[in-house]
């Protein structure tokens, strides 16, 4: 496998490094950046990370001339997964800061202590941790009930003050979402079973409106809800299906509207993606743009009202007119 | 009967963790209910909740005792987020329980 880390590692592009995954020969991961400047965004991040955790650091190495800016790469504990010794010397003391590095979330408790523990790193006001610790929660706990990866969540996270933007990744090498809505929805391809996974009310645990006792199948909707209504991007990349939700034209005014159907989103995706054999997740969220959360779940919980009436609708009877 | 359940002593400043969720509701909620006893869940020192939380407490007692459950769950101490995803989680579980019971009067006919 080969990955490259490029100069331009962000969400807007995050088709473009899909694309140039090379995943093939499964046993040994190479990952080269570019040579004068490196940018990752945490999808990034935690994709290599996930792929370097399976098949163990021995078979993972950071090839060719990375720039000062891989510094990065170490503070957020890529080398740690590599044969490769990190070239960077500095004080870990003094970065730490508003990043939260590669972290492994294999169990609830694993979960609960980095919530508690880690995401108040990154010096985010209460309401803004609030928002954070949902989506992160909400994320990692569907790895946990639903990948069946032996190597839980790959998480990372990152604040960008300028932007005043969180950035998130969280990673697994499990069965897929396609696999995971095999048992009661049947997609044919990745890109359905996606559309399926980001649509209100639809959970791969059950075909009854209103889910299980444990599932309803409302989590990536409201992270993906979440990161429209803030005007960012939100990612998902599962076997060979990648969706990108693009930012909302920040011209327009007004809350940006909700729609039940992913494909009615300004959205990027691809059903010719180099197959990866788990899912990740990425979403960025503007701090600037999120308005008081419980309006912000209100208009999310109004949609997802919709839909669960709008799928009943369908399942009535037609009369017969002969 | 009336018996209050504190919530942050179980789970924290953030109520996440659907694993006490099922826990509380198994071990707690469920049986109080049948029993015809009030329960009270104490949001006190809660910061925020998931949906997933939230629907891993309450929606099978919902479905499974309608109005018992509406009438003797009760939310104290819940902050605005934790009130929105509540009133969520009410609002699409009485939208599935009406497709349950046509799916069960259509059995019947």
């Amino acid at each position: 496998m080969k990955i490259y880390l490029s100069n331009q590692g962000n969400l807007r592009n995050f088709r473009g490094f899909v694309e140039s995954l090379d995943l093939s020969n499964p046993d040994f991961l190479s990952i080269s950046t570019h040579d004068k400047w490196v940018t990752v965004h945490p999808a990034n991040l935690v994709l290599t990370a996930a792929l370097a955790m399976q098949i163990g650091k021995d078979n993972v190495e950071i090839v060719g001339n990375v720039p000062d800016t891989g510094i990065y790469l170490d503070r957020m504990g890529l080398y740690d997964l590599t044969k490769t010794p990190s070239p960077f010397a500095y004080n870990k003391k003094e970065e730490a800061g508003r990043f939260v590095p590669i972290k492994v979330i294999k169990t609830a408790d694993d979960q609960s202590r980095f919530i508690t523990d880690i995401i108040p790193l990154l010096h985010l006001s209460e309401e803004n941790t609030t928002v954070i610790k949902y989506v992160i929660g909400e994320l990692v706990r569907n790895v946990l009930e639903h990948s069946f990866s032996k190597d839980g969540a790959v998480v990372a996270a990152q604040y960008y003050k300028k932007t005043n933007r969180v950035s998130i990744g969280i990673c697994d090498t499990g069965i897929g979402v396609w696999r995971s809505m095999q048992t009661y929805w049947h997609p044919k391809t990745d890109i359905e079973a996606l559309r399926l996974a980001l649509t209100p009310g639809i959970t791969g645990t059950t075909r009854k409106e209103g889910g299980t006792s444990e599932n309803a199948g409302a989590g990536l909707f409201f992270i993906k809800s979440i990161a429209k209504i803030t005007r960012n991007y939100f990612a998902i990349y599962s076997g060979h299906a990648e969706y990108t939700l693009l930012k909302h034209d920040k011209r327009l005014k007004g809350m940006p509207r909700l729609y039940a159907d992913p494909n009615r989103d300004p959205h990027n995706s691809t059903d010719n993606a180099p197959i990866f054999n788990g899912t990740l997740v990425a979403v960025d969220i503007s701090l600037d743009e999120t308005t008081e959360f419980n309006d912000l779940l209100s208009s999310i919980g109004n949609v997802y009202d919709k839909a669960i009436r709008e799928r009943k609708k369908g399942k009535y009877r037609e009369p017969r007119f002969v | 009967m009336k018996k209050t359940i504190l919530m942050r002593k179980l789970i924290g400043e953030f109520a996440e963790n659907k694993d006490i969720a099922k826990k509380v509701r198994i071990e707690q909620v469920m049986p109080e209910l049948s029993k015809g006893n009030e329960i009270i869940l104490d949001f006190n020192g809660v910061n925020g909740a998931t949906q997933s939380f939230i629907h891993a407490l309450v929606s099978d007692p919902i479905r499974e005792f309608r109005g018992i459950a509406f009438d003797n769950l009760a939310y104290k101490n819940a902050n605005d987020n934790i009130r929105e995803i509540i009133s969520i989680v009410y609002r699409y579980m009485q939208e599935s329980l009406e497709d349950d019971d046509n799916d069960s009067d259509l059995k019947a006919l």
